[in-house]
């Protein structure tokens, strides 16, 4: 198939410089059309009162891994994980569940809406790159004594369980589906609940 | 086609699907994968940007002299690129939306913590410090360990996207309580 071969083989150069500013521009059109570039779309999804970051991040997990799936016994694409360092992830992973919900963005939807506007999300811009220089200055520490800890390496849930990455997407596929059923009859009787409100309070 | 009540055209309407947004990220990431070779992500170009920007507080030997930012050093690369497309999107659908406009204090906080734009300012930037420093720690924030991770089913995006939830949701309601009657 030598039209696959010539999608498959990756952009470089100058091309992938262009390619890439088109595909960040369309992510950045995707997060702030999915209203996730707004402080209160983002604390709401926290405090269970919106759903639409979890609506986001799954259906692109769903749909972005079954393609990938697909793209990679295809032999069109690599997988590029990340080593999984537990404590380090894990103490990460907290530290930024609490920045997330005090800042109120994260990285990639900061970018947008300070692009969009927001002034606070631009001053949380300048405490991202004051973080990152702190952990590149902690690095030396953090590499001896925490990375190491529980560090199995660039591995895949399919290679630690021996559950087949099928039955996994089927699986994420059946609880995403139960749940987001649920979410929207829930905000369809929200909405109705509110619509009665009005109509009596006019 | 021809709709009885006039609606926006696309790329006019503010908001769109959560799913048809969530379900193009997903097709995003097959394209960058299949075509540039890597995974979607945010926070390790950004670290190269946040060396180059402490050379001047911090010296250019000092920063120069760090692993760490050895490993990450600021380049136009396409992760850097990236990033400048982030901002071009953000900016130009806010523009087609019509919805741009500077905002200080987002309505949510200003319920809880009231209008005042120092005290806004300064959590903002102790948060944006957390997480970046959690992304780092990680090696990767919500794009490129939670949806990036996710979708390979790596154990290390899942263990990052589950932890992070469930951190959120106890800070959210130490900070703005569990209390369900104040609506929006």
């Amino acid at each position: 198939m030598p039209f696959l071969a010539a999608v498959a083989a990756p952009v470089s150069g100058s091309s992938a410089l262009i390619a890439s500013l088109v595909f960040g521009a369309i992510f950045g059109v995707l997060l702030h059309r999915g209203g996730v570039a707004h402080y209160n779309t983002i604390v709401n999804q926290f405090r269970f009162r919106d759903f639409t970051v979890l609506k986001i991040m799954m259906t692109a997990i769903l749909v972005g891994g079954l393609g990938v799936l697909a793209l990679h016994s295809a032999g069109l694409a690599n997988y590029h994980i990340k080593a999984a360092n537990m404590l380090g992830v894990t103490l990460g992973a907290a530290i930024f569940g609490v920045g997330m919900v005090v800042y109120g963005y994260c990285p990639g939807t900061a970018i947008t809406a300070a692009a969009s506007g927001s002034l606070h999300a631009l001053v949380g811009l300048a405490g991202l790159l004051v973080g990152g220089t702190l952990y590149a200055f902690s690095f030396p520490w953090i590499a001896q004594h925490v990375l190491p800890v529980g560090a199995l390496g660039k591995v895949r849930l399919p290679d630690v369980t021996g559950v087949p990455a099928l039955v996994w997407f089927a699986t994420l596929l059946v609880i995403a589906a139960v749940v987001f059923f649920l979410i929207e009859r829930a905000e369809r009787r929200t909405r109705a609940a509110v619509a009665t409100v009005d109509s009596e309070s006019r | 086609m021809s709709t009885p009540v006039a609606k926006p055209g696309l790329l006019r309407q503010s908001r769109w699907n959560p799913y048809a947004v969530g379900a193009a990220i997903g097709v995003l990431s097959w394209v960058v994968f299949a075509l540039v070779d890597k995974p979607l992500g945010v926070t390790t170009s950004l670290t190269g940007l946040a060396g180059a920007c402490a050379v001047p507080v911090l010296g250019a030997e000092a920063i120069a002299s760090n692993d760490y930012f050895k490993a990450h050093a600021f380049k136009w690369d396409y992760g850097m690129v990236f990033l400048g497309g982030i901002a071009l999107g953000g900016f130009l659908s806010s523009l087609l939306a019509g919805t741009f406009r500077a905002e200080a204090v987002p309505s949510v906080w200003r319920e809880r913590f009231g209008g005042s734009v120092v005290k806004r300012m300064s959590a903002a930037f102790v948060g944006g410090i957390l997480a970046m420093y959690g992304a780092r720690l990680a090696d990767g924030c919500t794009s490129g360990n939670g949806i990036s991770g996710s979708l390979q089913l790596a154990v290390g995006g899942w263990t990052f996207f589950l932890t992070l939830f469930a951190v959120g949701v106890i800070t959210a309601a130490l900070l703005f309580g569990t209390r369900r009657s104040s609506n929006s």
